[in-house]
């Protein structure tokens, strides 16, 4: 609010009473609108069920322990596979976002409408989930690690081309103008102007996209796409409960690994 | 010899930077280009060398016109062309040694610049080059980890690097301390001379232009407003160039005795007796 004189005194408020209303309302409205959602959750929930939680989860667990060891036998060579899709499937995608990034970041496109049809190749990737894009390519190549492998590829592609196409608009101009006043070649300016400065940027991101397809890769078998996902899906159909936690075990374990190497990495980098 | 004819040039936003700038650079001589800013310097050196597409007019160096070449002969004549940036322009993650070389990607083919394959002479130069501007224990360091001072010797010996006939430098010293600024300068100028180029110089600061340039040009709303020798650069010129203001240092010491206009002082005299 603009300084208001008042009795000969200069006073200074944050906002206009007209500001303080409005806000005073909307917070008001968001109250009311939580409130009334809430009633329909609750009449929408069979609360005996809720209730019974408890005395459930104690059954889930009792019949979950011990975990089955013999069954790791199993689990470490789907767990290889599960490994194998990931860091192929962010290969691939690192990759074609490389070039995917360059024709789609302003000032390397070659061309606006290039552009454009990068950038709906980009969305398409990201709006639909790797389960489903596992489905359509399950359908497609048969089930197994291929299909797997395209499926982390394909949905990775979208997340890293963009995130490495902003790395390249927010670039610092500067130097890339001194080394084009050296009379390099567009290529020279590429090598020497921009790679340096993006290739920590997409080493950071590569690794941290390779991290949550680790994640994703585990779950991919469930839909036929071959690793640990297809014997966590057994498992579970077969009501083997303690099967189900030494797999939940593997997973937990690879996750930490793999966080662990990509925290390493991006610490390597700065 | 560089000659600019009637150069002119309109962003797309519709901004005027340059309204006919004519000039003339002869070899082994440093002009000085001072104005308000917003006035066209950057705009005027970056067209010399077509970082900036000019809207119109010629460019001619040694009778050339640059304003008229395709881009094989552009990157020809840019090798020609040393340029020397505010903010150093260094490619912070590579080393000294590679930031130097960059000055010969124009002579060299891409997949030798690709794999730092540079021939030994140029190996040899850029080894000289930076002992000459005093950072051959800095060869090997990467260039973020050296001082302002620091990567402006290196970005001169990169433009050096260049062979070039016209060295183009903007606003050398902006970033840099008062000291580091006079040895930036008085090093750009022994260069200068030593190879005997043609200089054109960016500088906001006055007091360094009249010391280290033989010729001052002012520019004003891309329009040059005063062309003379830097000894005829005085406060008139500056008002005349920058406008209306009070270029004199006054002592601000009420005890004092002596009579005003004993204290006044224009700026070009601060420091001396």
């Amino acid at each position: 609010m603009p300084l208001v004189k008042k009795n000969d005194v200069l006073e200074w408020k944050r906002r206009t009473p007209r500001q303080t209303l409005t806000r005073f309302i909307l917070l008001l409205v968001a109250i009311v609108a939580v409130l009334v959602s809430w009633s329909f959750i609750s009449a929408e929930t069979t609360w005996e069920f809720v209730k019974d939680a408890p005395r459930q989860i104690q059954d889930f667990l009792s019949r979950m322990f011990p975990p089955d060891i013999k069954y790791f036998g199993k689990i470490l060579p789907a767990l290889w596979d599960t490994i194998t899709i990931s860091v192929f499937g962010t290969g691939i995608a690192v990759v074609l976002s490389f070039f995917l990034a360059i024709l789609a970041a302003k000032n390397t496109s070659p061309h606006p409408a290039v552009r454009l049809v990068v950038l709906t190749i980009i969305v398409a990737s990201r709006s639909v989930n790797s389960m489903i894009w596992a489905m359509i390519l399950v359908q497609l190549v048969g089930p197994g690690l291929f299909a797997s492998i395209l499926a982390i590829a394909v949905r990775s592609l979208g997340m890293v081309s963009k995130l490495f196409y902003e790395a390249i608009e927010e670039i610092d101009k500067e130097p890339i103008e001194a080394i084009t006043a050296t009379g390099a070649s567009k290529l020279q300016i590429f090598v020497y102007g921009y790679l340096p400065q993006l290739l920590p940027t997409f080493i950071g991101t590569a690794v941290y996209r390779w991290e949550n397809n680790i994640r994703e890769s585990t779950i991919i078998g469930i839909v036929g796409g071959g690793g640990i996902g297809l014997l966590l899906n057994s498992a579970i159909n077969l009501l083997a409960w303690n099967k189900v936690l030494s797999v939940l075990m593997s997973i937990l374990a690879t996750v930490v690994f793999a966080e662990y190497v990509s925290a390493r990495v991006r610490k390597a980098l700065s | 010899m560089i000659e600019i004819r009637d150069l002119k040039k309109k962003y797309p936003s519709g901004q005027e930077a340059l309204k006919g700038v004519n000039l003339e650079v002869h070899n082994n001589e440093v002009i000085a280009l001072i104005g308000p800013s917003g006035a066209g310097k950057s705009t005027l050196i970056r067209c010399i060398n077509r970082l900036v597409e000019p809207t119109s007019g010629q460019v001619l160096i040694d009778g050339k016109d640059i304003t008229s070449l395709n881009t094989s002969e552009l990157r020809k004549q840019r090798k020609k062309i040393g340029m020397i940036f505010q903010e150093y322009a260094l490619v912070d993650r590579l080393t000294v040694m590679e930031n130097v070389l960059s000055g010969r990607l124009g002579y060299t083919g891409f997949w030798k610049s690709l794999f730092r394959k540079f021939p030994s002479e140029d190996i040899s130069k850029a080894y000289a080059l930076l002992e000459r501007v005093g950072l051959s224990d800095y060869v090997d360091s990467r260039a973020d980890q050296l001082s302002g001072g620091q990567r402006q010797r290196v970005g001169i010996a990169r433009a050096l690097m260049q062979d070039p006939t016209l060295l183009l430098v903007d606003e050398p010293t902006a970033s840099l301390d008062p000291k580091t600024s006079r040895q930036v300068m008085r090093l750009i100028i022994e260069l200068v001379q030593e190879h005997k180029l043609a200089c054109i110089i960016n500088i906001h600061d006055v007091i360094l232009a009249k010391q280290f340039a033989q010729r001052i040009i002012g520019l004003q709303a891309g329009q040059v407003v005063y062309e003379g020798k830097s000894d005829d650069l005085d406060t008139n010129v500056l008002t005349k160039i920058y406008g209306e203001e009070d270029w004199n240092v006054k002592k601000k010491d009420s005890n004092s005795d002596d009579s005003e206009e004993d204290d006044a002082q224009d700026i070009f005299s601060l420091g001396e007796k």
